[in-house]
Order: C-alpha cells, then sequence, then structure tokens
C-alpha cells in the first residue's frame, strides 16, 4: 500500500499547487488586468455609490419604473434560487393570477410570459421587449412624459442577446430604468 | 425553429469538429509521445512502473481514496480556515460527506448552494480541486482500458496517466475557457459580496467571487457543479449567450475527445467513427425531443391572460435564448455533466424525460473518460448477442468474449439500475422521500427518480424543488455515488485485463465487423434494450403519467 500512498501524496500536493494555486492566481491576475470591472462583478455606479451590477437584477415596486421578472427568491443576491415548480403546478397559477392583477393584463391586453415566469435564477436583470412594451404606458403615465417618448426608449436600450442567433429582443431592466432617471434629469 | 437548429448545429458540431484534433492530441499525449512532460511527471510523483489491471486499480482507488479524506477534512472545518470572506459557517457532517463524495466521484451534487454554505477556500482548494483530479482519474481509467484492448501488455501507470490528463490536458483548457468566460463577465475576484443600494433604496447584497476559474473546469471535466447555486442560471455564472455557447461547447469538447483517443489508442479509428455515429444519433433525438416539447407553453398559464407565443419560460434566463434550457438539459445529462441552464424541475414533463433518458444510458459520450467506459460495456454485450445469434464466437477486436466478461459486464450494467430504481422505490415509499417533495404527484415521483438516477449516473443536476439537504438524501445518494463511480470503473477495467490475459486472434474474413453500419444498428439496439427499456416503468409512473394527465 505504501507504494500507492507516496505518488498519491506526491501527485495531490502538485495538483494543489498548479491546478488550485497557480491556476487561480493566474485567472485573477489574467482577469483583473483585462476586464477589472467585469471581474468585480459588473457594479453600477452613480453619483460615486454602488446602486447594483449589471448582470444581477433588483426589485422595482413603485408605477415609475419598469418591474423586471418575478423572482423566487425577492432578488436576494446572496440568495439565488428558482420556484422548482412544476408547469403544471396549481401554485404557478395562483402566482400567476397575483401578477396578471398587479401588471394590470387582461384576456384583450395579455401580459407577456416572461414577466409571469420565474427565471432560473431568480436575479434575470432582463425582461423581453415585449414586456417592456407592455409596461411602457404605466411608466409614462406615472411620470407624466409621453408613451411615444417612453417607448423610444425602450427601442434605444433593446438588444438581441445572441446577434443573428436569436430573435428577440430583451432589454435590461436597471441600465432603462436608469436611461428613464437620466431623461428626466 | 431556425434559430433552434443554428444554435444545436453551432453547439454540438462545434464541439465535434474541435474534438477530432483533440483526441488526435490526446491519443498522442497518453501514448507517450511528449517525453519531455512525461518525465517531468515522473520527477513529480516518482517512479512510475507499469501495472496491470489490480494495481492500476488500487493505484486508482488509494488515489480517489486520499482525494475523499481531504477535502472532507477541508469542508469539515471551513469555518476555521481562512480565505473565508462571507463569513460561512461550519456545514452539517452529513452534506460534508455528501458534497465529498460528489465531488469525488465527479457527480457535482450539491445539496447546498455554494454562494451561501462554502467559504472560497472550500470552493477553490476542496472543490475546484476535485474538479480537476476526478476528471484526470476518469480519463486515465479509460486509457488504461484502451491500452489493454489495443494489445499493449500493460495498462501503463495511473499516476502518470492522471498527471498527463490534469497538467496537460484539462489545466491549459481551463485556462483557455477561464480567460474567454471572464471577457465575458464572469466574475474573477477574491473580495467578498458588494454590497449596493438599488434605486428604489433597498440594500442588496451581491455575492461574487472567483467563479472563472471555477466555472471553466465544471464544464471540461463533467464535473458540472456551479459555483453559484442555481448554476449556469446564474447571471454571474453564465453571463451572456456567448459565455452561454462556450459553456456548451465545454460540455461535450473532451467526451467526445474521449472517442477518438479510444480509437487512437486501440488503432481502430473506423469503429471509434461507428461508436461516435451512434453517440450522437442518441444525442440529436433526445436534443429534438427536448427542445421540441419545451415549446409548449406553461400549462399553469393556459386559461389566463397571458400571452402563449413563447415556450415555458418558468425556471429560464431571457439571455441564453430559447432554446438553450432543453438543449442543455441534454448535453448535460447526456455526458454526466450536471450542470444546468435552466431548472430541471420546471421543465415540461416530457422534456424532463430526455435528461433522465441520458442519465440511464450514460454512455451517449457520457462523462469523461468513463463515458466511453461505459459504451464499451454496450460493445461487448452487443458483439456478444451478435455472436450468439450467428453461432459464431463471440469476438471483440480479437479478444474472445466468455462467460466470465459478460457476467461482469452484466453486472456493471445492472448495478446501474438497481441502484436507480431501488434507491427511488425506497424513497418513493418512505418519509424518506415522500416529506421532500416540493411538487405532489407523478411530478414529485419524477423528483426522486431523477435524485437517484443523477446520482447512479454521476451526474449531479437534479429537480431541485426536492428537499435533499436532509440526512437520508445525504447518506443514500452519497453511497450511491461512490459505488454508480468505482463499481462501473473497476468491473470494466477486469474485463480487460481478462480479456489481456488470453491470446489474442487476428481478425478473419469470418469475424464479425465492428465497424460497419449493421454494427452500428446492433449496438444502438442493444443500448436501447439494456439501457432505455429497463427504466420504462418508472418513466411511466413519472413524466408520462404527468404528460399523459395534465397537458393538454
Amino acid at each position: 500500500m505504501m507504494s500507492y500512498f507516496l505518488p498519491s501524496l506526491r501527485f495531490w500536493l502538485a495538483s494543489l499547487l498548479v491546478c488550485v494555486i497557480a491556476y487561480t492566481a493566474l485567472m485573477l491576475a489574467l482577469a483583473q488586468a483585462l476586464v477589472p470591472a467585469k471581474a468585480s462583478g459588473s457594479l453600477v455606479e452613480r453619483g460615486g455609490e454602488i446602486i447594483g451590477s449589471a448582470l444581477i437584477a433588483q426589485d422595482f415596486t413603485s408605477d415609475r419604473y419598469f418591474w423586471p421578472r418575478p423572482s423566487a427568491i425577492d432578488y436576494d443576491g446572496m440568495g439565488a434560487g428558482a420556484s422548482n415548480l412544476s408547469p403544471t403546478s396549481a401554485d404557478l397559477t395562483e402566482r400567476a393570477q397575483g401578477l396578471i392583477a398587479r401588471h394590470g393584463a387582461t384576456p384583450e391586453n395579455p401580459l407577456p410570459a416572461d414577466l409571469v415566469a420565474a427565471s432560473g435564477g431568480g436575479l434575470d436583470p432582463h425582461i423581453s421587449f415585449d414586456a417592456a412594451m407592455f409596461q411602457a404606458s404605466r411608466v409614462a403615465a406615472s411620470r407624466g412624459l409621453g408613451t411615444d417618448e417612453v417607448r423610444a426608449l425602450i427601442e434605444q436600450e433593446a438588444f438581441t442577446p445572441g446577434g443573428i442567433f436569436t430573435s428577440g429582443r430583451i432589454v435590461n431592466v436597471l441600465a432603462l430604468n436608469l436611461a428613464l432617471d437620466a431623461a428626466a434629469e | 425553429m431556425l434559430e433552434a437548429v443554428i444554435l444545436i448545429i453551432l453547439v454540438v458540431g462545434g464541439a465535434a469538429a474541435l474534438s477530432w484534433p483533440l483526441g488526435k492530441y490526446m491519443t498522442a499525449l497518453f501514448s507517450g509521445k511528449y517525453a519531455r512532460f512525461d518525465s517531468g511527471v515522473a520527477r513529480v510523483v516518482g517512479p512510475v512502473p507499469d501495472q496491470d489491471w489490480k494495481r492500476y486499480a488500487i493505484a486508482l482507488i488509494s488515489f480517489n481514496a486520499l482525494m475523499f479524506a481531504f477535502v472532507f477534512a477541508l469542508l469539515a472545518r471551513q469555518h476555521l480556515l481562512p480565505l473565508n470572506p462571507d463569513g460561512q459557517s461550519a456545514a452539517s457532517l452529513d452534506l460534508v460527506f455528501n458534497t465529498a463524495a460528489s465531488f469525488t466521484t465527479n457527480t457535482n451534487l450539491q445539496h447546498y448552494s455554494g454562494e451561501s454554505t462554502w467559504s472560497y477556500l472550500a470552493q477553490l482548494g476542496g472543490l475546484m480541486w476535485l474538479q480537476f483530479v476526478s476528471a484526470a482519474s476518469g480519463i486515465a481509467a479509460l486509457a488504461a482500458l484502451a491500452r489493454g484492448l489495443g494489445g499493449q501488455s500493460t495498462m501503463g501507470n495511473f499516476f502518470m496517466d492522471a498527471g498527463r490528463a490534469a497538467f496537460a490536458l484539462l489545466l491549459p483548457l481551463a485556462v483557455v475557457f477561464a480567460t474567454i468566460l471572464a471577457i465575458r463577465g464572469v466574475p474573477m475576484t477574491l473580495e467578498g459580496a458588494a454590497v449596493a443600494t438599488t434605486l428604489e433604496g433597498a440594500t442588496q447584497t451581491i455575492a461574487r467571487g472567483p467563479a472563472a476559474a471555477f466555472v471553466a473546469i465544471k464544464q471540461l471535466g463533467t464535473n458540472g457543479g456551479g459555483f453559484f447555486g442555481p448554476n449556469s442560471t446564474h447571471p454571474m455564472e453564465n453571463p451572456d449567450f456567448w459565455a452561454n455557447i462556450a459553456e456548451m461547447i465545454a460540455i461535450l469538447l473532451i467526451p467526445m475527445a474521449c472517442v477518438w483517443m479510444f480509437g487512437g489508442l486501440i488503432g481502430r479509428m473506423k469503429h471509434a467513427g461507428v461508436v461516435f455515429g451512434v453517440m450522437l444519433a442518441f444525442l440529436l433525438v433526445k436534443i429534438g425531443g427536448a427542445v421540441t416539447f419545451e415549446s409548449t407553453p406553461t400549462q399553469a398559464f393556459a386559461d389566463l391572460a397571458v400571452m402563449q407565443d413563447t415556450g415555458n419560460l418558468e425556471g429560464k434566463e431571457l439571455r441564453l435564448g430559447a432554446t438553450t434550457g432543453p438543449l442543455w438539459s441534454v448535453l448535460t445529462t447526456s455526458t454526466s455533466n450536471g450542470s444546468v441552464g435552466a431548472m430541471h424541475d420546471s421543465l415540461n414533463p416530457l422534456t424532463g424525460l430526455m435528461p433522465m433518458a441520458g442519465m440511464w444510458l450514460n454512455a451517449t459520450f457520457g462523462g469523461v473518460g468513463v463515458g466511453m467506459i461505459g459504451m464499451f460495456l454496450y460493445v461487448v454485450v452487443a458483439v456478444f448477442i451478435a455472436g450468439m445469434m450467428i453461432g459464431r464466437t463471440p469476438e471483440y477486436l480479437g479478444h474472445k468474449i466468455e462467460g466470465h466478461e459478460m457476467r461482469l459486464a452484466v453486472l456493471a450494467l445492472f448495478s446501474h439500475a438497481l441502484l436507480i430504481l431501488g434507491g427511488t422505490a425506497i424513497f418513493a415509499a418512505t418519509p424518506w422521500g415522500q416529506d421532500t417533495l416540493n411538487n405532489i404527484g407523478a411530478h414529485g415521483f419524477s423528483e426522486i427518480l431523477y435524485e437517484f438516477s443523477s446520482a447512479a449516473a454521476n451526474n449531479g443536476s437534479g429537480f431541485e424543488g426536492l428537499d435533499d439537504d436532509t440526512p437520508a438524501w445525504n447518506i443514500a445518494t452519497g453511497l450511491v455515488m461512490l459505488i454508480g463511480r468505482f463499481l462501473p470503473i473497476i468491473v470494466p477495467l477486469a474485463i480487460v485485463g481478462s480479456l489481456m490475459a488470453k491470446s489474442r486472434r487476428a481478425e478473419s474474413a469470418g469475424t464479425l465487423s465492428v465497424e460497419g453500419a449493421t454494427f452500428g444498428g446492433m449496438l444502438a439496439i442493444t443500448v436501447l434494450i439494456f439501457g432505455a427499456l429497463t427504466f420504462f416503468p418508472a418513466a411511466a409512473l413519472g413524466p408520462i403519467a404527468e404528460h399523459t394527465a395534465l397537458m393538454r
């Protein structure tokens, strides 16, 4: 057994040194050198304060702002997760009914599905283009702006996540709301 | 639809294209073509005598035992050790056992959420280290097996092979992929969580960490354990479409290359091509099924004021595109990876059947190294049955397949089924399983079935609504993972060891060919009957029942 123990020990040490310590140090150096802001979490600042991350959804409840996708974990940046409900679950229907009422959707003006379906991590920072357009009139009315003005802002912020490989457009909610606030000033 | 097809071609085709040169490199590496590198490894680990199958297996088990013991100790003491900026406390011992077993066996089943359970030291020094060396163990085992089949008199040396795999294959690829991920936005920092004041004045604490390094080896080594709990649905683990593509290609890359390495080491590339073709066919059928089934909108929203023009979006991320969820679910379970790009518990019922089937077969590319070993078992059975059918002595690459080898092969294949079905039966019938469900009825049964399938197949994904951080689940799945990992490695090594002891015959015109479409069909049917049919009753009770009862 000794003839297996010694090489095991040596390989253990070598792999720790190379695959953990050296590899981590190398990646830290590379990442911080090439993309320092992204390496630290893509944090967004306004007025010198950290107000969130471009990658992470935050809660918005005021009529003046666009609302993000539902989150099963209440936008907890330390406790990401999903509902893990089966798509046939009655709990899902109940949750959806609450959201439909909150958004004021009707059968003639139905809610885009991404505003009713919770995301996998609970921190999805985007909403679909349709979801943004759906909320445009509420936001415009609340801020005393023209709906066309708000729609134009959405068009500006919308992008296709995969270039030519994806068809629908999406919008980053935080970026959109920041642009809204900036336009107001 | 076109979008989905393009994405699938990009990912599967891209991985296949890259796997060819990688496979050639791996063949050269494990044939000892890089002598200077090999002597470097020898200087590090000490003398590397050639080993027969028994010594190779003992070496592999010894090192894996050390892996388990070291990480168990590290995880159990993480609250007393440095590099813990978020102040993670001590974890329960049954969770420590389960996690150590999980990462040692390349499963990466996670009955915890990374950013709220483990310190950076535990994640890097314990879990990420295991991701490298467990992958290296699997690749080494395949190289040994292939050498024996290819007619060499020894299987090589485990420590030399593990060193080659860890330092000359996994490490350089990991550096490349980690760089790509970091550039796309995966964080790479040792700072603790960031605290933000949101636009509406609330406080949001945002977890980050050395994720880019972790995620790269998680994908490449078919490990699958995420840095963050929701795995690659978390925006920091999978920030955009292009990181997503890279991560999906990384899932398939080495498993595909392993087939070419197998072919190279036995000197039969056409045979490897047939095996690759069979695996690819199964993969594409599952992908087609999953993507189609997932395009049905969420049933729970059917009669509500919700637009029904997208597929099922529950548990999905918008920046990844609609195809990612089902595509990733098939890739990850075909390769025993276990990472996720969408929440599997929220997949449509028949979509959820595709990943389950992948884990039941566990060889449509399968894990790094061990996937091809698993397919080797099916090949042995296929050759034996074909031989019986045409009244000839079954022979594979000149080796006679006799009763002893068949008994071992069937033992390995049936143990997989026994672990899954037995475990599911016990937990479905007792509070151990019943009290931990997130969904009732057939979907709840699916949650239990999936968990045991994932543990036995060393996959690691799950229907994550299941409350699996209980002593019963931790211990049961821990044991299943250990058996499910080492039995299907040792038994095939024993089979090849037994074949090596016999004289090898030259192939003649009468030998059953393992290089044509006929053999490919035979292999596919064997996989279907042994793999899929065994699990059909369980499938009927879970996903199929849910689909017929609740979907319209």
